[in-house]
């Protein structure tokens, strides 16, 4: 089991060949009080880089994109009722989805948590 | 003597204020209001009306099914209730309103009293043309000196407020390149990343895809930026530019804009929310553009209302001028004022029609007594004392705070936060301006400065305002550049504190509803 | 120029703090040959209030008012009283000039009257949700089909042969500018309730009017049955929000959307605008609403108070992702809108209703008593179809040389659909036995 992390802020923790994704507790600090979360229905199929989530906050509406290519098994459904989640247990309880990886090759392109502090220090 | 019994003090005694909550919720002047629904009831009525006779109906069965339930009030009741209400709000009759890109000036009463002439007020959009050739006869009028100010040889009425005439603007756009046959094939229209919102969301409305340009370090469309952006053309349907921009700035470049767009194949449309800036004084026809919508309700006068009525009638070159909305006035050899309400004869290429109506005839009427009260003359002087008194502004507040650009600017200044220590926000200021008494600027707002705050005075304050204004903003600058932590809970001295937007988002409440038994039983 | 306060003198002196010689310094930055010398030719200078209110006068003069004679045109707009405390309440400065409510501190008044429009618009209509205005009905009309669409994630619209004209073009362009389909069932008077028959599996939504252009009224409940089934959404129109107080309103047939015009309550006729856009729809749904909305929450001492809320819907933070365009709403004409709906109450609006309605059926039985008319509308609130045995501009024509003004003719609003003998009617509570007496008895001279 192994977290990777993008330059958008979305992490990805993998077994196997499916994936728990959700955004970074850099992202959600940043973004304020969430408020509202939008999640893709189950099945839904997307490439890497599309964008397949909102988060809101009171002022801000931003795009999560899809760390890997994949399909959708589940989505956090408690999200909805409870968006604060996400600025409580962002890399925890406040996962988005649940997603079968298409290819796992393009994990590779992807930082580790290691490299993702370093590039949040930089930013 | 004769002694005197009723005598009581008649000079304040020396006691210091106490903290005051009051039973009844109400603090002095400012009475507390709940809302109606709690104070009234569905069987109350503030009017008299006839009893129907109790015909036998013709709704075959189509009838409501629950009573509203909504709860009346008594007249007395009512202007009660709206009276206290109205104590709750900030407005221009009571101070100045420096919402940067919002013009908030004044709203003479000349306006409000020709809008309800029963000539005017009281005739149906459709009643036979005959009828109505004062109203016709107006808004031709209105639309010569909406045509004269801006140099351009025609204008569409119809349009409800900025945002509409943008539409109505890009619809042109869309129409004329479908015309060439290029509907399909030119869908880009370049956006500058400061422009309102209102800009890029019409856009995507009318089927176009954005592409933002930068600014450059002055504040105005970065040429490299552009010029990058036109490298390839074919798919080029336009841009959409500000002008002032939404930075209070002129853009330099704004002929080379033009002939850029021009030769690219695009159209040049104009926001024109800003015209107050140089109305009288420059003529958009002559800088290129091709459409651009005018913001009755900022430039001219007419009342903001709490958000709207407006009104956006669109002024067009003559390349897009065949392709106007319906309806239009034109006046015939005989001196009739005739409607043009189908897309046929004189409207065949007119893209159609955006609305029921003839557009805002209440703004009319007001815009136009408002033109004819100024006059040319006095609206060149408009745009200049409007720019001066901005200027004013940025003069003494540049030392305290950060000006986002250097040199002049038009109709607004606009200040980034640079100035304010670490932990002390834009908002912050904003806030604590409030418990001086004025309405804050427009904040955060265009997103190219960092923390933005944007004022714009208007042409219609005093000296003596601008500097009590000046004063008071000045000393709230220094607090914030020292670091003051009490500006973080203001304002203190209004109707409300800060309100709790999270919660409001986060679990919304849109509409009253009726309190449950159990409820009312606990309370 | 008394709307301009600074002297020539504080001229002076702002310009030495500001370290300019002249106003022109300040626009330097326009291109040499834009700038203009001379004030603009070919308009005329200052004038003050009295010749300018003698030049508006003339021009009011020109026209002929509603309230002057008897008055039966409807077809969008409506001629009704309005109370004269409405008119003072709008009038309020701390309402009349102030902005859109974006400092919540300062705008408790105009956010907590919001409150209670959206309150009033969403019982009225019996739906769960109402935005805080549209420009007007027939945009309101436009966006909830536009909004239907991005619910569905379809791309076919279908009007009624009985949406008002002028709602189905605006419609119609909002939709195809977007690259929607747009579906127009034939005009018909009474051809509501077969709406749903069109309906397939790609379709978005469905509008149907009630009452509509013709004036008649439609239960649509089989109508939403019918998109349910199909997964599209039924859209409910109304140009008569009066008419609310009688007719069976949008949520009770299951509508997904209402889109109205409602400038009956509260507003005067205006020759058009500005008029209120009521917009509502079910809960589930609000986050694809267009416009603005106003929520409760409290304030930092735990009082209840107001702002604008689900905002991140619209343009000025999702800009080109918004769920529309509109930025300026009809904000004063929400607030006479609910200062009269508060005037009438529930059980005064159902009472307004019915006078309105006993106007309109007495109306109809006096000119569907004449030898030649015919009235045409099947069921109706206030307004209806009537057939005359002469052209019907011809008898609009002479009807208003006996100072009647006697309706719309269907075919200006229907120019190629052979509707020319066809008047559409109206009356309200504002139309006397007198007023009725007047048009029968000009008619009869007439055909
Ligand atoms: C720069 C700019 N463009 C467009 C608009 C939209 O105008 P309206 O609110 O009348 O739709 C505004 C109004 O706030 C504006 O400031």
């Amino acid at each position: 089991m192994t977290i990777y992390y993008t330059k958008d802020h979305e992490w990805i923790r993998v077994e196997g060949d499916t994936g728990t994704v959700g955004i970074t507790s850099y992202a959600a600090g940043q973004l304020g009080d969430v408020v509202y979360v939008e999640l893709p229905e189950t099945g839904a199929k997307f490439a890497r880089g599309d964008d397949f989530a909102v988060v809101e906050s009171v002022k801000a509406a931003s795009d999560v994109y899809a760390p890997v290519s994949g399909s959708v098994l589940e989505v956090n459904s408690a999200l909805s009722e409870a968006p604060e989640k996400v600025n409580d247990a962002a890399e925890g309880d406040a996962w988005f989805v649940r997603v079968k990886l298409t290819d796992s090759g393009e994990l590779s392109g992807l930082m580790d948590e290691a490299a993702y502090s370093a590039y949040c220090e930089g930013l | 003597m004769s002694m005197n019994t009723q005598g009581r003090p008649t000079a304040p005694a020396a006691v210091s204020t106490p903290v005051i909550d009051t039973v009844s919720g109400s603090r002095g002047l400012l009475q507390r209001e709940d809302l109606l629904f709690e104070i009234g009831t569905p069987e109350t009525t503030g009017v008299d009306l006839p009893t129907p006779r109790g015909l036998k109906d013709r709704l075959g069965g189509v009838k409501r099914k629950a009573d509203t339930g909504l709860a009346g009030l008594s007249e007395p009741q009512a202007v009660r209730h709206y009276m206290r209400l109205s104590q709750k709000n900030y407005a221009i009759d009571l101070g100045l309103f420096p919402l940067g890109s919002c013009t908030m000036k004044h709203n003479p009463r000349l306006n409000e009293k020709m809008a309800r002439l029963p000539g005017f007020a009281d005739i149906h959009p459709l009643q036979p043309q005959a009828t109505v050739q004062g109203a016709l006869e107006l808004i031709d009028e209105l639309a010569t000196w909406l045509k004269t100010l801006t140099g351009m040889p025609s204008v569409a009425m119809s349009p409800k407020a900025g945002a509409h005439g943008e539409l109505c603007g890009m619809l042109a756009i869309r129409q004329a390149l479908i015309a060439r046959g290029e509907g399909e094939s030119r869908k880009r229209v370049l956006v500058p990343e400061s422009a309102h919102g209102t800009n890029p969301a019409t856009a995507v409305q009318c089927g176009f895809i954005v592409d933002e340009i930068k600014a450059d370090k002055r504040g105005r469309v970065d040429m490299a930026d552009l010029k990058s952006k036109l490298a390839r053309t074919d798919d080029i349907a336009g841009i959409m530019l500000t002008n002032p921009n939404t930075c209070g700035l002129f853009e330099t470049d704004i002929k080379d804009i033009a002939d850029l767009i021009h030769a690219a194949g695009g159209y040049f449309y104009c926001d024109g929310a800003n015209f107050n800036a140089i109305v009288g004084r420059v003529r958009p026809g002559d800088l290129g553009v091709d459409a651009m919508h005018i913001n009755l309700h900022k430039t001219f006068s007419t009342p903001h209302g709490g958000g709207g009525p407006g009104s956006g009638p669109t002024v067009f070159s003559e390349a897009l001028a065949p392709f106007a909305p319906v309806p239009f006035v034109i006046k015939d050899e005989d001196s009739f004022f005739r409607l043009v309400e189908q897309t046929e004869g004189a409207a065949k290429d007119s893209f159609g029609r955006m609305v029921a109506f003839h557009g805002q005839m209440g703004m009319f009427v007001r815009a136009l007594t408002y033109m004819l009260s100024h006059g040319a003359d006095g609206l060149k002087q408009v745009a200049e004392d409007a720019v001066l008194n901005a200027n004013y502004i940025q003069a003494r507040l540049k030392h305290v705070m950060t000006p986002a650009f250097e040199g002049f600017c038009m109709h607004e200044a606009l200040f980034s936060d640079a100035f304010t220590a670490d932990g002390i926000e834009t908002i912050d200021i904003a806030k604590a301006l409030i418990d001086e008494g004025y309405h804050p600027m427009t904040m955060y707002f265009p997103l190219v400065v960092h923390g933005a705050m944007l004022i714009e005075p208007t042409e219609t304050e005093s000296k003596a305002e601008l500097d009590r204004f000046c004063d008071a903003l000045e000393s709230i600058a220094r607090r914030a550049a020292q670091g003051d932590e009490t500006l973080k809970g203001a304002p203190y001295l209004a109707p409300a504190k800060r309100l709790d937007e999270t919660r409001a988002a986060r679990k919304p409440v849109l509409k009253w509803t009726a309190p449950l038994p159990e409820q009312i039983a606990a309370e | 120029m008394r709307y301009l306060p600074l002297t020539p003198e504080d001229r002076a002196s702002m310009l030495a703090t500001i370290g300019a010689k002249s106003a022109e310094d300040f626009y330097t930055d326009v291109p040499k040959s834009a700038r203009l010398k001379a004030k603009i030719a070919g308009l005329p200078d200052h004038q003050g209030e009295l010749a300018v209110e003698r030049h508006m006068m003339k021009l009011a003069a020109k026209n002929r008012s509603a309230s002057s004679g008897p008055f039966f045109v409807g077809a969008g707009a409506y001629k009704h009283h309005v109370p004269a405390s409405v008119d003072m309440i709008i009038q309020r400065s701390e309402f009349l000039t102030t902005y859109t409510p974006y400092q919540p501190e300062i705008a408790q008044g105009t956010l907590q009257t919001l409150f209670e429009f959206q309150t009033q618009v969403s019982a009225l209509t019996a739906m769960d949700v109402a935005n805080a205005s549209m420009y007007d009905g027939s945009t309101a009309c436009a966006e909830a089909a536009v909004m239907a669409a991005r619910v569905t994630k379809r791309r076919k619209v279908i009007l009624s042969g009985g949406l008002h004209p002028h709602y189905a073009a605006a419609t119609r362009l909002l939709c195809e500018a977007q690259g929607l389909t747009v579906m127009q069932l034939p005009v018909a008077i009474d051809g509501e309730g077969e709406l749903g028959k069109s309906v397939d599996g790609e379709t978005a939504c469905v509008i149907g009017q009630s009452p509509n252009v013709f004036g008649t009224v439609t239960d649509l409940t089989s109508v939403a049955k019918s998109a349910h089934e199909k997964g599209a959404l039924l859209v409910s129109v109304f140009t008569e929000a009066v008419s609310l107080g009688l007719v069976m309103p949008p949520g009770e047939m299951g509508a997904d959307i209402a889109a109205g015009e409602g400038q009956s309550i509260g507003n005067g006729l205006n020759f058009g605008g500005p008029y209120v856009g009521l917009f509502a729809c079910r809960e589930k749904l609000v986050r694809q609403m267009p416009g603005r909305l106003c929520g409760e929450t409290v304030d930092a001492d735990g009082h209840r108070g107001f702002v604008l809320t689900l905002s991140t819907r619209e343009q000025h933070i999702r800009r080109d992702k918004a769920t529309s365009n509109i930025c300026t709403n009809s904000g004063l004409c929400a607030l006479a809108f609910t200062a009269h709906m508060t005037l009438l109450g529930g059980k005064g609006l159902k009472q307004l209703a019915e006078l309105n309605h006993e106007a309109a059926c007495e109306l109809a039985d006096t000119l569907g008593a004449m030898k030649g008319v015919e009235v045409l509308t099947p069921r109706f609130f206030n307004e209806f179809a009537i057939r005359t045995p002469v052209d019907a501009e011809a008898v609009l024509a002479m009807l208003d040389e006996a100072g009647v003004v006697g309706g719309v003719r269907a075919s200006r609003l229907y120019p190629r659909d052979h509707l020319g003998d066809v008047i559409l009617v109206a009356a309200t509570e504002c139309t006397t036995p007198d007023d009725i007496a007047a048009y029968a008895a000009a008619l009869k001279e007439i055909i």
